[in-house]
């Protein structure tokens, strides 16, 4: 038996920072599928690209044309800002995420990288983001005076294409993390800066985590 | 500023009252649902104008055309991968999901907004540019690509392959790039609004189809547009820097490219990981869509509701597992071949089930043939008819045969194109009133739909005879070929009924918009529906409830309940209590 009643609604609330940030994480969990499988479909073709004879037009033979690239021992220095880079993230969220609880009641709590008395996790966590781009920078010119271009071996190519694609991803992160900065310096209230600056953090050690992937792969699956 | 907190501050205040900010960079779901369904519009009546074309050139090839001249082979080739490219992308997968999907899934699921505003209004204007960077190929230098929308290498990776070939196909891979970062925002948001914004009381299960088929869009749209992203960036690649991911050494016009050792086949691959899925990616709000109509014009319950959501996720998940058979006459092994027309076969199972649930649902109802009904009805006739050619094409042996006719481009055409088009169709006439605070002509929407339906029909099933006649695709001049001669007349008819079935496209153009002014005034439930949307005021106002969040208390599809005072009983009415 059923009836029929008043359509039951309740007043709307605006949601609070556990649930903003809630969501926001989970945001984030989605918006790393694509990435994830951005980098799964890179692998994937540079597996079957790998293995892949071609027809040397002289001698009317089938060679290989992927040349092992011997990678910049500077690559490995990057990995190590990479990781700290990381640390101090995880540093820095935990900092904010403190600032941001003991602050949740009062809007205009202020933590920024400048906070006398604390460590500029934030800050240094750019730096070291910056550093690492440039590290890459540089390793590009190292492979380009050895003499692997873009197009000069498959396995360059890759090099080039991994390295770039992971570094304009990461670019975005330091374009975050400079975007908490400025929220900071508007007074923006702590609560947000804490949820943008905890996603990042997570999105950071995804970078991190993919980073060390990638060196991997091209290190060891030559 | 975070996109939650614009959400939460944009509904804690008054909507916004500039111009600029209420329609242009707008925050609100609605209105960018709104943006997506006119994109849409546009671009079905540019994709729609091209097959015009194509048709007039397959007819009469050498006939001049005002302002446009003689239609040479070459660029039919560009106006078949305008058409293609711009129908899948910016019809097939915008309206359904960004238009429709955008405007009602909040509503239906007693949400304020999506999760991420402001990623939404960025989503729509990726899309947006994606589109016009599309059209630009048609005005540079050589024109628009002529690779097809499938983009196959090692045509689409060397500029000198053909007219359109050089700035025009680098413009259509950027098109697509962009399209696939608007359209992985759009799924960020569909996901994430979907698990973490539901009213009360709305459970996964009391969700309406609707929203379950936009979930399982949005999650395929997640997993499959990484992957043509990426296809897209090696091919720039190659275009561009001169790598070797897709093509193999090869010679145009007797001279070396420079390329050696790609392969053509990895783009296929990557492409149709992508492409399977994107099948899906078009027909399943359709799906929801019309399981939804089905029921509440039949006034009955949906037939077998938890049959359908899993059928729906089986869809997705094994439409992900068939793309290899879209590549049957590649010279794949043919073990691996009949791994994926098994696949492939299996989906006829999940899509039986629908098929037999809509069935079901119309069984013994108490029919209402509104114009969303006969729309609903025919998407169900033409998932049939272009579904049961699909097992056909499934086997290699056939597919060998087949691949290259016209067969395939009638049999994607109804089920991906026609039956998609034909869900777009009933969710305009259904929830127009919603949208607009007025009813589409009820006259003119059913003459629109038997002129629609009966030239579909009349479009592509002969389509499919000149098809196993041997009447090969992608030949622009079949004119010329001696052993299709006689099935020119046949080849004529379906010209003369594309002009037909696209003339009467206009009377749905002219009853939207005549209906937006002139329109009789819609209550807020004229179709007496369950779902949340009917719950709140004609146009829903900013925050779609009025400062209220319903209470979600019942299934989506109580209708004809036993007992009630009438015959449906809404999502957020008092819980009904069924006797078991």
């Amino acid at each position: 038996m059923a009836t029929i009643a008043t359509t039951a609604t309740i007043n709307w609330v605006a949601p609070d920072y556990a649930t903003r940030l809630r969501r926001s994480r989970l945001g984030l969990l989605v918006a790393l599928t694509p990435v994830l499988m951005l980098f799964v479909s890179f692998t994937s073709a540079y597996v079957v690209r790998q293995g892949l004879p071609t027809l040397d037009p002289r001698t009317n033979q089938l060679v290989r044309d992927w040349i092992p690239v011997k990678l910049p021992i500077l690559l490995l220095v990057n990995t190590g800002v990479l990781v700290l880079s990381s640390a101090g993230m995880e540093l820095a969220r935990r900092q904010i995420k403190n600032a941001a609880q003991a602050g949740a009641t009062s809007s205009t709590a202020e933590v920024s990288f400048n906070d006398e008395g604390k460590m500029p996790w934030l800050g240094i966590t750019i730096v070291l983001g910056l550093s690492f781009l440039f590290g890459q920078w540089m390793a590009w010119k190292q492979l380009a005076a050895n003499g692997f271009y873009v197009a000069t071996t498959p396995s360059s190519s890759f090099v080039y294409l991994l390295t770039g694609a992971h570094a304009v991803h990461l670019m975005g992160g330091v374009v975050a993390l400079l975007l908490a900065g400025v929220f900071a310096l508007l007074r923006r209230p702590v609560t947000t800066r804490s949820i943008v600056v905890d996603v990042t953090a997570w999105y950071w050690h995804f970078m991190a985590a993919l980073w060390v992937y990638i060196l991997c792969l091209l290190e060891f699956a030559r | 500023m975070a996109t939650h907190e614009f959400a939460a501050q944009a509904h804690a205040h008054a909507a916004p009252q500039g111009f600029i900010r209420k329609w242009i960079f707008s925050l609100d779901h609605k209105v960018i649902g709104l943006q997506y369904f006119f994109l849409a519009l546009t671009a079905v009546l540019v994709g729609m104008f091209l097959s015009l074309l194509m048709r007039i050139h397959l007819i009469w090839p050498t006939v001049p055309l005002p302002l446009l001249g003689e239609i040479k082979p070459e660029t039919y080739l560009s106006l078949l991968t305008m058409h293609g490219t711009i129908m899948v992308f910016f019809v097939l997968t915008t309206a359904p999901q960004g238009g429709f999907g955008n405007y009602f899934l909040p509503i239906q699921i007693g949400a304020p907004d999506m999760a991420f505003p402001v990623l939404n209004m960025l989503s729509f204007w990726t899309t947006f540019l994606g589109f016009v960077v599309l059209l630009a190929a048609f005005f540079v230098t050589g024109g628009a690509p002529l690779h097809g929308w499938t983009g196959y290498a090692p045509l689409s990776a060397l500029q000198s392959a053909g007219p359109g070939e050089g700035l025009g196909a680098d413009l259509w891979i950027i098109s697509i790039a962009i399209f696939c970062i608007g359209a992985l925002m759009g799924a960020l948001n569909f996901i994430t609004t979907t698990l973490d914004m539901r009213a009360k009381g709305m459970t996964m299960m009391r969700m309406p189809l609707t929203c379950w088929a936009w979930f399982i869009t949005a999650i395929l749209g997640l997993l499959a547009f990484g992957v043509l992203l990426s296809a897209g960036i090696l091919l720039l690649m190659d275009r561009n820097l001169g790598t070797s991911f897709f093509v193999p050494l090869v010679t145009v016009n007797g001279q070396l490219t420079g390329h050696k050792g790609g392969s053509p086949l990895l783009w296929q691959h990557l492409f149709w990981f992508f492409g399977h899925p994107e099948v899906y990616i078009a027909i399943l709000p359709a799906m929801g869509l019309c399981s939804q109509l089905l029921s509440v014009f039949s006034r009955k319950p949906i037939f077998g509701y938890k049959a359908m959501v899993y059928a729906m996720l089986s869809i997705g998940f094994l439409g992900f597992m068939v793309w290899g058979h879209h590549m049957f006459m590649s010279g794949m092994s043919p073990y691996t071949a009949f791994a994926f027309s098994i696949m492939t076969m299996a989906i006829g199972v999940p899509s039986a089930i629908k098929t037999f649930n809509w069935l079901g649902t119309l069984w013994r109802g108490k029919l209402r043939f509104t114009s969303p009904m006969l729309f609903a009805i025919g998407f169900v006739s033409l998932f049939v008819t272009g579904g049961i050619s699909g097992p056909f094409l499934a086997q290699p042996v056939l597919d060998i045969y087949l691949h290259e006719t016209y067969f395939v481009i009638a049999h994607f055409h109804l089920i991906m194109g026609v039956a998609s088009i034909f869900g777009i169709f009933a969710a305009t006439y259904y929830w127009f009133p919603k949208m607009f605070g007025r009813m589409m002509n009820e006259t003119l929407g059913k003459l629109h739909f038997w002129l629609t339906f009966v030239g579909a029909y009349a479009i592509f099933m002969p389509m499919h005879y000149y098809g196993m006649a041997a009447g090969l695709r992608r030949y622009s001049q079949g004119t010329e070929v001696a052993w299709i001669q006689h099935l020119l007349p046949l080849q004529k008819f379906i010209t003369i009924a594309a002009f037909v079935t696209i003339a009467s496209q206009f009377i749905f153009v002219f009853n939207l918009f005549w209906s937006m002014k002139k329109g009789k005034k819609a209550s807020d439930n004229p179709w007496e529906a369950t779902t949340l949307e009917w719950t709140t005021a004609t146009p829903p106002p900013h925050d779609n409830f009025g400062g209220k969040t319903p209470v979600v208390r019942n299934g989506p599809y109580e209708y004809s309940v036993p007992g009630a005072s009438r015959d449906f009983v809404m999502q957020s009415d008092e819980e009904i209590k069924k006797k078991h």
